[in-house]
C-alpha cells in the first residue's frame, strides 16, 4: 500500500508566546534578543521564597484567543503545578492549567478547538557538544530570559488531514493571532511553535491508529515536511504488518530523519495539583467586553467582506491571510473604488507574481496608481498585456500609469482602421491558420493574436484582434 | 554576661514597656540592642543561626512605632545579604538578594535584625531537633526540646535574646513553641501576612506570626507585619487594624471547648492547667460550654497529606542547579548531580515528607490521598463555621504535653505528629489561633489555645489579654 491507502489525522498543539510586557507571573520586562540572564528576576530563578503572580494582560489576550477561536470562555482561572525535574525549570514544576483551561471547546477555520489556556514558558538550554542533546553534551548553558514568560497553548481536536490543511490553517492561525495583536507569532524567533499528534489507519477503515508527537517543527516548511516524513514512516511500519509505537518524536529538518524522545514507559507523571500560591481569578463580564471591544476585524471577517465587494474566493482569502496585500487592496481601494474584483486579481496574480517571496516592500508602485491602472484597462486605454508591462514599470520605479502608457507607446490601439491591416498581413502570412479558421476551427487564433501583438508591442487587445479577423475571414 | 543590672532588668520588661522607656528618654536603644546582640551571640540554647557582628551605625529613631528595637527572624524569612537558610544544610550560607515582606515591614516601622533563629528544617518538625545546625535548647529545661519548628524563635524570646521573633506556623509551629517556652504565640488568618520571600513549607498552610513575651507585645507586631502584599497573591491583609488589647474581663463571652481535642491523649498536668484557666475564664464572665468538631480527629490525617504534598512540589526547587550546594555525582549526570545534592542535602524528615508527598500525589493515588484530603479540609472548616455560630471562641490545650526531653521522640515520626493535633485543625481552617501561658505543669510552662472565626484577631487578642493578666505567668521566668 501507499501513503494514498491511509487516512490521515492530525491534530496540533500550538504554543503562542504571549507579546506580555512582562513575565507571566513575574514583574521582569520580557522581549526577544536581549543578552543572556538579562532579563531575569527572584521569581524567575525559583528563587526561595518568591511567588507567582499572575499577569492581568495575559489573561486578557487569553480571551481574545478564545474569542477569536469562538471558544467558551471559563468563569474562572485556576492554575495547576506540574511536576518534573529540568534545568531548564527552576521551581521544578511548570505553573500550567489542568482540568478548568481559560477556553475551549471552540471551532476555527474548519477545525474545532480542544481547549486554550495560559501556561509559564520554559528557560532556553544550550547543549555544548556534538549531538545538541542533554545526554551526552559536554555542558549545558540555561539562558532564564525565556523562563517564565507567557504562553497561550492552544489544542485542536484531530480535525485535519494532510500535511497541506495542516500548515495551510497554521498560516490562518498566525494571520488571525497576530491581526489580534496577542503575538508576533514568530517561528524563527520561538514566539510560535506547533507539536502535531499524528495516526494513520487504511483508508475508510474508520479507526484511529496509534498516535505520534512531534515535536517542535520551527518552520511552516518544516512543519509540512515533518508531517509527510512521519505519515510515510508510519505507512511503512503498517504495510510491514507491524504497529506504530506511541511515542514523542524528534524531526530533524536538516536530514529530516526522525527519532524518538521518550516512549510511553518512560512518560512522565507530572503530579498535577491546584497551586496553592494562587487563589482562582474570576472571569468578570466586564474582564470578557474588554476583550470583545479590543477585537480587531479578523482574518475570516475580513474575506466575507471581500468577497462581498464582488472579490473571487480565492483572491479575497489571499488577501485576508496575507493582511498586508489586504491593506494595499483597501487603500487602493479608497483611490477609486469601482473596480474591485479585477484591482484584487491585479494584486494577487500580476502584483505579488512579480515580487520575491510577495514581499511588498519590494514594490515602488503606490496603491493609488495600481486603482488608476485598473481603471484604464477596464476603459481600454490599454490592453491586458499592455497593463501588464505597464506594472512593470510600476514596480520597477512607481509612477503614474497614463504617464508610462504615453511615454511608452503602450496606448491600446482601439478601432479597425489601424488594427485591420496588420491582421490582414498575419492572415497572409499564415495561410494554414486561416484556412483552419475559415473551417469553423477557432484554437489556431492564438497564432494570428501572437503576431499582432509583436506588431503591435502588445498594445492590441486579444478580444478585438478576433472579432476583427473573424469579419475579415467572412465569418 | 557583663550587663548593667539597669539592662538586665529592661530585658525581662515586654517589647512594649521597652518602646515606652526608650520613648520617654528612659531607655537607651543603643545599650539595649547591644544588649539582645551580645546575648544571642552567647547563645546556650544553639537558638541562633546567625547574629549581627556590631550593632548598626545608626538605629531607627526613637520616634518610629517599634523604636529600634532588635527583633529575632526565623531563619526561613529571606532577609537580603544575610544567610537565609531555612535549617538546611542545601541551603547554608545562601544570601537571599531581597528581603521578605513581613520583615521589610518591621524594619519599616523602626525595628532591626540582630538574628536569625534556627529551626525545623524547612519548618518540618516539632521540636527544633530537625535542624541541619543542631538541636535548640529549652531555656525553661535545657535538657528539653523548645517545640518547633520555630523553636529558635521560642527559645531565643524565653532566654531574653530578644524582645520579640517572628515564627511561622504551618500547622502549630508558633503556638506550640510558644507553649513549650511559657510565651504568647499568635498564628493569624490565613493570608494577613505576605508569605513573599518566606521559604515555604506548604504554601495553603504557611502563616507568620509573632512570638512574645505579651499579648499586647503579639498585636504590636502583628499591627506591623500584616497587610495586603502585591506580590502575594493569597494575601488580603487583616479587616480592621489591630486594637492595642485592654480587655480584663469576659463578661457575655461564649467560650467553646471541643471535646475532640480536648479529652483523651491530654497529659494530666496539662489537663489540670487548662481546667483552672477555664475556671479564671468563667470568672471572668465567660461562659464554659462542651462543643464538637466531628472531624477534628480526622485534622492529622489530612494535614499529614496535604502539607508533604505541597512541601513535595515547593521543594523541588531546590535541585543544585541555580543555588544552594550543589554535588555532583561520579558519573558527571544531570540526574547523578540532582540525586545526590537532594540526598546529602535534606535531612531525613525533609526526605520523608517529599516521599509522603510525591505518593499522595501520584497518578492512581491523588484521589484516595490528596483528593480526599482536600475534601476533609472542607469538612473541618463547616465544623468550624457551625462552632462558630454557637460560641464565640474556641479553647484548647496547645499541646497534649509539655516540654518533653531531647530524643524523646525523634526516632518515632508519629508520636511527633501526634503532638500537632490541637493546633492543626486550625491551621487546615486557616483561623486565627494564639497560645497563652496557662501556669506551669512540673515546673514547665503550659500553653493555652484561643482561637476564633477568620479575622477575628482583636477578639482572641482582647481575650487572651483579660487571661493573660488574671493568670499572671511569668514570661521572663527562664531570663537569667
Amino acid at each position: 500500500m501507499s501513503v494514498a491507502d491511509y487516512d490521515i489525522t492530525i491534530g496540533l498543539e500550538i504554543h503562542v508566546q504571549l507579546a506580555t510586557k512582562t513575565k507571566m507571573f513575574s514583574p521582569i520586562e520580557t522581549y526577544f534578543g536581549a543578552d543572556p540572564n538579562t532579563l531575569v528576576g527572584p521569581v524567575d530563578l525559583g528563587l526561595p521564597g518568591t511567588l507567582p503572580v499572575p499577569n492581568a494582560q495575559a489573561i486578557h489576550y487569553g480571551i481574545m484567543l478564545g474569542l477569536a477561536f469562538n471558544c467558551a470562555i471559563a468563569d474562572r482561572l485556576v492554575f495547576h503545578r506540574k511536576n518534573y525535574f529540568y534545568p531548564d525549570l527552576p521551581k521544578g514544576y511548570q505553573i500550567s492549567q489542568f482540568d478548568e483551561p481559560l477556553c475551549g471547546p471552540g471551532n476555527f477555520g474548519g477545525v474545532r478547538i480542544h481547549r486554550v489556556h495560559l501556561e509559564e514558558d520554559a528557560a532556553k538550554l544550550t547543549h555544548a557538544g556534538s549531538s545538541g542533546r542533554i545526554h551526552d553534551s559536554d555542558a549545558s548553558v540555561v539562558d532564564f530570559n525565556r523562563g517564565g514568560t507567557s504562553l497561550a497553548e492552544i489544542v485542536t481536536e484531530p480535525d485535519i488531514h494532510s500535511a497541506e490543511q495542516a500548515s495551510e490553517w497554521l498560516r490562518l492561525l498566525r494571520t488571525t493571532v497576530r491581526q489580534l495583536g496577542v503575538s508576533d507569532v514568530n517561528m524563527e524567533e520561538g514566539s510560535l511553535r506547533c507539536d502535531a499528534n499524528i495516526s494513520i489507519a487504511p483508508k475508510g477503515s474508520g479507526v484511529l491508529g496509534a498516535k505520534t508527537e512531534l515535536k517542535n517543527m520551527n518552520s511552516f516548511r518544516f512543519i509540512e515536511r515533518g508531517i509527510r516524513a512521519e505519515v510515510a514512516r508510519q505507512a511503512a511500519i503498517l504495510d510491514a504488518g507491524d504497529t506504530v509505537e506511541q511515542e514523542t518524536l524528534h524531526f530533524d529538518p536538516r536530514t529530516e530523519a526522525i527519532t524518538s524522545m521518550r516512549s510511553k514507559e518512560d512518560a512522565h507523571d507530572y503530579r498535577y495539583f491546584p497551586e496553592p500560591d494562587m487563589v482562582p481569578v474570576v472571569v468578570t463580564s466586564e474582564m470578557v467586553d474588554k476583550a470583545k471591544a479590543a477585537m480587531p476585524e479578523l482574518p475570516h471577517e475580513r474575506e466575507a467582506r471581500f468577497e462581498a465587494l464582488g472579490v473571487e474566493p480565492g483572491a479575497a482569502r489571499q488577501m485576508s491571510w496575507q493582511p498586508e496585500l489586504g491593506d494595499l487592496f483597501e487603500e487602493a481601494l479608497a483611490a477609486d473604488p469601482a473596480h474591485a474584483k479585477a484591482l484584487a486579481a491585479l494584486i494577487t496574480n500580476e502584483l505579488v507574481a512579480r515580487l520575491e517571496d510577495g514581499d511588498l516592500t519590494q514594490s515602488k508602485a503606490t496603491p493609488a496608481s495600481l486603482a488608476q491602472l485598473v481603471a484604464l484597462t477596464a476603459d481600454g486605454k490599454v490592453s491586458t498585456s499592455g497593463a501588464r508591462t505597464v506594472l512593470d514599470t510600476l514596480v520597477a520605479s512607481g509612477g503614474d500609469p497614463a504617464q508610462i502608457i504615453e511615454a511608452e507607446g503602450l496606448g491600446a490601439i482601439g478601432g479597425g482602421d489601424e488594427l485591420t491591416p496588420i491582421i490582414q498581413a498575419a492572415l497572409d502570412a499564415n495561410p494554414d491558420v486561416a484556412e483552419k479558421l475559415r473551417g469553423g476551427d477557432m484554437k489556431p487564433i492564438g497564432v494570428i493574436i501572437g503576431a499582432v501583438m509583436k506588431e503591435t508591442r502588445g498594445r492590441a487587445d486579444g478580444k478585438e484582434v478576433t472579432k476583427i479577423a473573424r469579419g475579415l475571414l467572412g465569418l | 554576661m557583663a550587663q548593667s543590672e539597669s539592662i538586665t532588668a529592661a530585658i525581662k520588661t515586654t517589647a512594649t514597656e521597652q518602646i515606652a522607656a526608650i520613648q520617654a528618654g528612659a531607655l537607651d536603644a543603643r545599650e539595649l540592642f547591644d544588649a539582645y546582640r551580645e546575648r544571642a551571640a552567647a547563645d546556650p540554647n544553639n537558638a541562633f543561626t546567625w547574629v549581627a557582628s556590631e550593632t548598626p551605625a545608626e538605629l531607627p529613631a526613637a520616634s518610629t512605632p517599634l523604636a529600634g528595637l532588635p527583633v529575632a527572624i526565623k531563619d526561613l524569612f529571606c532577609t537580603e545579604g544575610v544567610p537565609s537558610q531555612s535549617g538546611s544544610k542545601l541551603l547554608e550560607g545562601y544570601l537571599p538578594p531581597y528581603t521578605a515582606t513581613a520583615v521589610q515591614k518591621l524594619i519599616d516601622a523602626g525595628s532591626t535584625s540582630h538574628g536569625k533563629t534556627n529551626q525545623d528544617e524547612f519548618a518540618m518538625g516539632s521540636s527544633n531537633e530537625n535542624s541541619a545546625f543542631g538541636a535548640v535548647l529549652n531555656p525553661w529545661d535545657p535538657s528539653r526540646v523548645p517545640g518547633g519548628s520555630s523553636g529558635g524563635s521560642a527559645a531565643a524570646v524565653a532566654a531574653g535574646q530578644a524582645p520579640w521573633a517572628l515564627g511561622t506556623d504551618t500547622g502549630g509551629s508558633i503556638r506550640q513553641p510558644a507553649a513549650f517556652c511559657g510565651l504568647v504565640g499568635l498564628k493569624p488568618t490565613y493570608g494577613s501576612v505576605s508569605r513573599f520571600g518566606m521559604i515555604a513549607f506548604a504554601s495553603s498552610l504557611d502563616q507568620a506570626g509573632p512570638i512574645t513575651r505579651s499579648v499586647a507585645d503579639a498585636a504590636l507586631l502583628l499591627s506591623h507585619m500584616e497587610g495586603k502584599d502585591p506580590r502575594d497573591m493569597t494575601s488580603i491583609g487583616l479587616r480592621e487594624p489591630i486594637e492595642v488589647p485592654t480587655r480584663t474581663d469576659l463578661t457575655g463571652l461564649r467560650i467553646g471547648v471541643p471535646e475532640e481535642l480536648s479529652g483523651e491523649g491530654i497529659d494530666p498536668g496539662v489537663r489540670a492547667s487548662f481546667e483552672a484557666a477555664l475556671e479564671q475564664a468563667k470568672a471572668l464572665g465567660a461562659t464554659i460550654s462542651t462543643i464538637h468538631l466531628p472531624n477534628a480527629p480526622h485534622a492529622l490525617s489530612a494535614y499529614y497529606v496535604l502539607a508533604p504534598a505541597e512541601a513535595s512540589s515547593n521543594l523541588s526547587r531546590f535541585d543544585g542547579v541555580r543555588y544552594g550546594n550543589r554535588l555532583e555525582a561520579e558519573d558527571g549526570s544531570l540526574i547523578g548531580m540532582y540525586t545526590r545534592t537532594r540526598t546529602e542535602g535534606f535531612g531525613a524528615e525533609v526526605k520523608r515528607r517529599i516521599m509522603l508527598g510525591t505518593y499522595a500525589l501520584s497518578a492512581g493515588f491523588y484521589d484516595a490521598y490528596y483528593g480526599r484530603a482536600q475534601q476533609v479540609r472542607t469538612k473541618i472548616v463547616e465544623d468550624f463555621a457551625d462552632a462558630f455560630s454557637q460560641v464565640d471562641l474556641i479553647a484548647t490545650p496547645t499541646a497534649p504535653t509539655t516540654a518533653y526531653e531531647l530524643g524523646a521522640k525523634s526516632s518515632d515520626p508519629l508520636s511527633m505528629y501526634l503532638g500537632d493535633f490541637c493546633t492543626v485543625p486550625m491551621s487546615l481552617a486557616g483561623i486565627p489561633a494564639i497560645s497563652i501561658p496557662s501556669g506551669l505543669a512540673d515546673g514547665l510552662p503550659v500553653g493555652l489555645q484561643l482561637a476564633g472565626p477568620a479575622f477575628s484577631e482583636n477578639l482572641i487578642l482582647g481575650a487572651a489579654h483579660a487571661l493573660e493578666q488574671a493568670i499572671g505567668f511569668d514570661t521572663a521566668g527562664a531570663i537569667r
